[in-house]
Formats: structure tokens, sequence, C-alpha cells
């Protein structure tokens, strides 16, 4: 890898989504293995294993099972993250499991991620799960989709077969709110495509999968009309060099915030300006997100974790009713009328669930009404009731201030990722 | 100007957003610090999130009596640096009351003894969370931890049972009795730890840059002469000129051979590295699963 340059990378987060035996785990690892991510003790543990298996080549997917378990039962059975970078970026990768029963995991994965790889299987063509992987993708508002049209080489890397699936996928993509979608004839197995240009498919005069990480526009993304500002923590040194210092310390999470400029205080609706912001030491002519920061105001207004700054004209929504769409986490299911905890930014309150409007049959998108048990895995619309007003946007419009989770205050649990609508 | 932020930015944001989220959520907090570069960034990390107040919790370091001296000068004189308090545990006491037992064989390692020492200290001083150093590329079974990683009351992770995790929304509730091991450098990799200690000129201990020592080669790891390691018939010390990649106890730490005298040829030295950092140490060697293992058992 090249040094030179490093300093300004730039950060991707993607998801990998695909089901049992479609070459999820050895795509990674391929990736992985072009891009010399992988070391030479590594490659070692896992020639032994392979060998151990009986494996007839270096079994690439090894690589990615961590766990005794997985090993094991060779399935993936939790989000895992991996790593690997290019001069260009620095790669997350959410590697998350593809059977029915892990949905939650998939969620989980695509909640950070800026882009989904589906892989699909050059024999089968689009599956129930390919639609369920897109839908997912699509409601945790991913922007950017790859298809990765796999096993080309057991489809005598026909062009015909590749136009086709993408044919499919294209018509079903129109019911998904996905703006980019790249579409990619592959073979991890060998490597066409994935990091090296393949020499079996002259037809086909797109970008490799590794080109297309790395070009993907993702700062368009971030939201940088609509300034909000979380409080997380007051900073009160309270020491002889700093008596009377107070500030707001936060991660920005959308919008822009200058020194000099007017916010708004929620829930008390109170204005004051900013005089100062902080990194460390630093002060900052302008915060954007994701930047975490500390905040000064010019006048001495009670401010605590939980509240946001704001910009006067334009204000999140305030209400004590949420609507949502939630996936379902948990063994236990939802109680009818029960009461959680919510997390939303650093907010944190009771509440109680008003309303099921509908849960939604992920593998045709089509609403399922008078249903109103909801089992872990499930995706359902709702109406909740909080204990307190929260400052929310749709999560169409602000990933982070259009989330939120739920907790069983019994088992202390994770039951519920919300997306409010 | 332009809005984007580089990645050592955005880790490094993530990084502060996961400590302050951690103190709110938390009554008593502590940093494990090891001595290694990466509790090191740890605490210059914690120092920026809570600026211009100090760190509002101690550090927790964990001395098997097997460390490198070096580690031991550079953490008191770190601790004075940034002024906060520094709580130790020793693996010695531990074995003196007997909750651990000193490993039998000529050159007993104290790494596992370590888990023992660390609960009981978490026990003492009533810590409710405990962050640590460790990166989800280090090792497979850490590929899978969480940011906020939930331990049951007697330490032990359920890797098979945690918590999802999302967005940035951090579940720290708790039963009495449980805890928490924080991570807030999850998502950064030894060549981002490093570019960072760069960028932001961190203070590293003299150990991590080449240097002579006296080295036995026991089966491929470079073992430093010390008090606590004994030779085998057969073996004898060669002065070497070498560094260390991780830091850990002098009995089973490998250094590797290297001419990196400063920070930027260790740099191009890591990208140039074909074993992992975890390459050389003795002890995740002992089976496939060791690292899984001892995380059950409430490692690191």
């Amino acid at each position: 890898m090249e040094t030179n340059g490093y300093l300004d990378m730039d950060l991707l987060r993607f998801t990998t989504a695909g089901s049992v035996d479609d070459g999820k785990s050895t795509l990674i690892g391929r990736l992985m293995y072009d891009t010399k991510s992988i070391f030479e003790d590594q490659l070692q543990a896992i020639e032994r294993s392979s060998e151990r298996r009986g494996d007839e080549n270096i079994n690439l997917a090894l690589l990615t099972d961590g766990l005794k378990a997985e090993r094991e039962q060779g399935i993936t059975i939790d989000v895992a993250y991996r790593y690997f970078a290019t001069p260009k970026r620095k790669f997350i990768i959410a590697d998350t499991p593809g059977h029915i029963q892990y949905t939650r995991n998939m969620v989980t994965g695509a909640s950070t991620a800026n882009l989904a790889i589906i892989l699909i299987d050059a024999r089968n063509g689009m599956i129930e799960q390919t639609c369920r992987h897109s839908f997912i993708a699509s409601l945790l508002g991913i922007k950017h989709i790859v298809v990765c049209i796999n096993k080309m080489d057991l489809v005598n890397f026909s062009e015909e077969a590749f136009e086709k699936i993408k044919a499919s996928y294209i018509d079903f993509s129109k019911t998904l709110n996905v703006p980019d979608i790249h579409f990619i004839p592959i073979s991890a197995l060998k490597g066409d495509n994935v990091v090296d240009v393949s020499k079996h498919m002259n037809w086909y005069t797109g970008s490799t999968l590794l080109q297309t990480l790395e070009n993907v526009q993702i700062i368009s993304d971030f939201n940088f009309v609509d300034a909000r500002f979380p409080v997380q923590r007051v900073i009160r040194p309270q020491s002889d060099q700093y008596p009377d210092f107070r500030g707001f310390a936060g991660r920005v999470e959308g919008g822009i915030f200058r020194p000099g400029d007017e916010v708004t205080v929620l829930p008390s609706g109170i204005s004051t300006k900013i005089t100062a912001i902080y990194q460390e030491k630093k002060e900052l002519q302008e915060a954007f997100s994701p930047m975490s920061v500390c905040i000064t105001l010019e006048n001495n207004i009670d401010i605590s974790r939980g509240d946001m700054l704001v910009k006067r004209d334009n204000q999140p929504k305030v209400d004590q009713e949420v609507e949502l769409m939630i996936c379902w986490l948990n063994d236990k299911k939802m109680t009818p009328k029960g009461k959680y905890l919510l997390k939303h930014t650093s907010n944190e309150a009771k509440c109680v669930v008003k309303e099921v409007a509908y849960k939604v049959d992920i593998n045709t998108l089509n609403k399922i009404e008078g249903d109103f048990e909801v089992n872990k895995n499930d995706i359902v619309k709702m109406t909740l009731k909080s204990a307190k007003p929260l400052f929310f946007d749709s999560y169409k419009k602000n990933r982070t201030t259009g989330c939120l989770i739920l907790i069983d205050e019994f088992s202390n649990e994770t039951v519920a990722a919300g997306m409010i609508l | 100007m332009s809005h984007k932020l580089s990645h050592l930015e955005q880790l490094e944001s993530e990084a502060i957003f996961i400590f302050r989220e951690a103190v709110e959520q938390f009554e008593n907090p502590v940093i494990l610090f090891s001595g290694g570069k990466d509790s090191i960034t740890l605490v210059h990390l914690a120092y920026k999130a809570f600026f211009p107040a100090k760190i509002p919790f101690p550090l927790l370091h964990i001395d098997t009596g097997h460390n490198f001296p070096e580690t031991l000068e550079f953490r008191d004189e770190l601790a004075k640096r940034y002024n906060v308090k520094l709580d130790i545990g020793y693996v010695q006491d531990s074995i003196n009351r007997g909750t651990a037992v000193e490993e039998k064989g000529l050159n007993p390692s104290r790494n596992t003894l370590q888990s023992i020492t660390l609960l009981e200290k978490l026990e003492e001083g009533k810590y409710d969370a405990a962050f640590g150093g460790g990166r989800r590329d280090e090792e497979k079974a850490r590929a899978k931890e969480r940011f906020f990683s939930h331990r049951d009351e007697f330490g032990q992770w359920d890797p098979k049972n945690q918590r999802p995790e999302l967005w940035n929304l951090f579940n720290g509730k708790k039963a009495q009795g449980e805890s928490f091991r924080v991570f807030p450098i999850s998502n950064w990799t030894e060549m981002d730890v490093w570019q960072y200690i760069k960028k932001e000129n961190i203070a590293l201990p003299s150990i991590y840059f080449a240097h002579d020592r006296n080295i036995v080669n026991r089966g491929g790891v470079l073992l430093a002469e010390s008090p606590y390691n004994t030779l085998l018939p057969g073996e004898k010390y060669e002065q070497m000129h070498i560094r260390y990649r991780t830091l850990g106890c002098m009995t089973i730490t490998g250094a590797i051979y290297s001419d990196a005298d400063n920070l930027d040829k260790v740099i191009e030295e890591v990208a140039a590295a074909r074993e992992t950092e975890r390459g050389n140490r003795a002890d995740d060697k002992r089976s496939e699963a060791a690292m899984e293992d001892r995380k059950k058992q409430g490692y690191f």
C-alpha cells in the first residue's frame, strides 16, 4: 500500500448482502486478497484450515468467519467488520449474514453504510432474498447499490445472462428509493472484475467493483442544509484556568454552524448566538457533519444533554407522537400497547406503542393488514407516543435525527430499530 | 471551504463521540491502559473529548510484573502529563491472595492471569465501564465486537448474544453487577493509529523504535533478555537491531528485526508489513480460537 496521501483519504462504509452460498465471503476475501490487505500469517492460517477441511483451493471465505461456531458450521452468524484501504479510500465493510432469520443483522450492518453490495448468483438470477436485501438497503436509506452478478464463470461469461438479470433488477428497483444503482458482472472465485479487469468479458466496458467503490460520490449524501446539534454533554472544567467555561459537547448531525450564528435551543425555544466552536484548543470557523466539537454560547442558558441547537428558520418537528417504520430485533415479540424506553439522538424517553398500522412482506413489499403480532425480523409501520417531546426529522431527510432504537426495560436489550416517516 | 472530512478526522470524531456518550451513560468508567500505542492514542482522544475539562475518569493498568521497564516509566510520565489518576492492579497480588496461580514450567506467562486481576480490580474500584484500545482489525474474534460490549456479572462476553448496535445509538443499560467494555477505536486499523500518532504528534515509548537489545530466537519469536526469561538448553542471547510492533509482557511479546528508528520509517514498515501485528504474539498462537476463549473469560 502506498503511504503518500494517506492522510487525505476518504472513508466509505459499505455492507454486503447475499444469500447462503452466493459467494459473499469469497467476494470479501477476494477484495482483501487482491488489494493486499491480507497478511501472510492470516493466509497461512486459512491455508491450514482449508487443508484440514479438505477444501480444494484456499477457502477465502474462512477469512471472514470469526467465531468458533461459524467455522464449525460454515456460516456467518453475526455482523463482522472488515477493513481495507487503497490510496484513495479507506473502506469499512459490515459483513452481514444472509439467512432469513438474520434480517436484524442486515438492518444493523446497513444502518451505518453509505453503500450496499447485493450479490446475485448468475445461474439463479433474482431470488426472493435479492428483493429482501435490496428493500432493507432502501429502507435504511442507503443511496448507492452495487449489484454484483457473481459466478459469471459458471454461465460462460455470457453477456446475455448478465443483461437479463440486470433488466429484471432495474424493473424491480423502480419500487425502491435508491437513486444510484450499478451493475457489474464478476467472478469472486476467479477474481474477474473485482479488483482486476476480467479477461473473459470484453463486452463489459464498465468499472470493476473496486474502481466503483473508490469513485462513488458520497459527499452529497451528507446533509449540509438542516443544522442540527444534539447536546451530548455539558463541559464545565471549573478549574483555575477556566473558571467560567461552559461548553456544549456534541456532534454536528446536519447543516453548518459558524461562530456568530444565531441558534435556537430546543425544547426551551430560547435564541442565542454561538461565540466559539472548539476542537480541543483549536477555534473553528465552521463545523459540519460528522464533526465532534464543543460550542460556547453568548448567553448563560440552562442547557443539558438531550437538548438540541438548531437554526430558528429551519427547525425539526417537535412532537410526542412519532410515525415510523420499525424492524423488530428481539426473540421476544413486541408487547401490544407495550411500554419501552426509546433512544433518539442524545435523548432518552419512555414511550408506548400506540398503534400498529401494518406489516410489510419483505419479499414482495406488499402490506399485510390485520396482522398485529410483531415478531423478530418483522418490519412494521407504527405510531409511538413518547413521554416527552422529541425533536426529529424524517429518516429520509436526516439519517441521524430520523432514527431511534427501542429498549426493553426489563431485559435492557435493544429490541427495535426505528426509522421516522 | 471543502466540507469533507478525511478518514482520520472521521475516525477521531467517532472516537470522541463514543467517549462522551459512555461518560454520560456510565457512573464510573475507567480507561484500561496497557502502555501500548493503542491505549496511548485512547488517552489522547479522551483528552480531546473533554478539553478544557480534565479527563473525567482514571487509568487502570494491570501490571503483570513482567513489563518492559520502558513501558512503566512511560506510563507514570503520561499520567502526570495528562493530570489523570492512575490505578494499578498487580497480578502478583492476585497470586499472593491465591486467586491466580502461576503457570508451571520454565517460562511461565502471566498473560492469562491478567484477566483475573483485571476483574478483581474492576470490582474493587466499582468500575461499571472500561474503555479499551481493542480494534476490530486485530483479530477475527474482535471483528464482531461492539463499541459498547456488554459483560455479565462474571465479566464474561457472550459473542452469540450481543446487542445489535445501530447507527450511533449506544445502549449502555445494564443490571446491577453487570458492566461494559467500550472500544472507541473499534474502526481503526493499525495503519490508522500510526498515521494519527503522526498527525497529532503523540509521544510513544522508545521501544516502538529500532534499537539494540539482547534477544533470543525461540521458535521464530524474538524474545528480549529479562529476569523472567530463562534460557533453554542450547539457547543464547545475541544483540540484535529490533523494535516492537505491539507491547505486552516481556515473556511473550516478540520483537521484529527493524531499522525503523523514527515515525516515518515505522509507518513505511507497517505499510510494507506482510504479517499482522499480533503475528508475533505467542499468546494468540496457542489455538485458532485463543483470543475468542480469552475474551469470553473477560480478557480485554
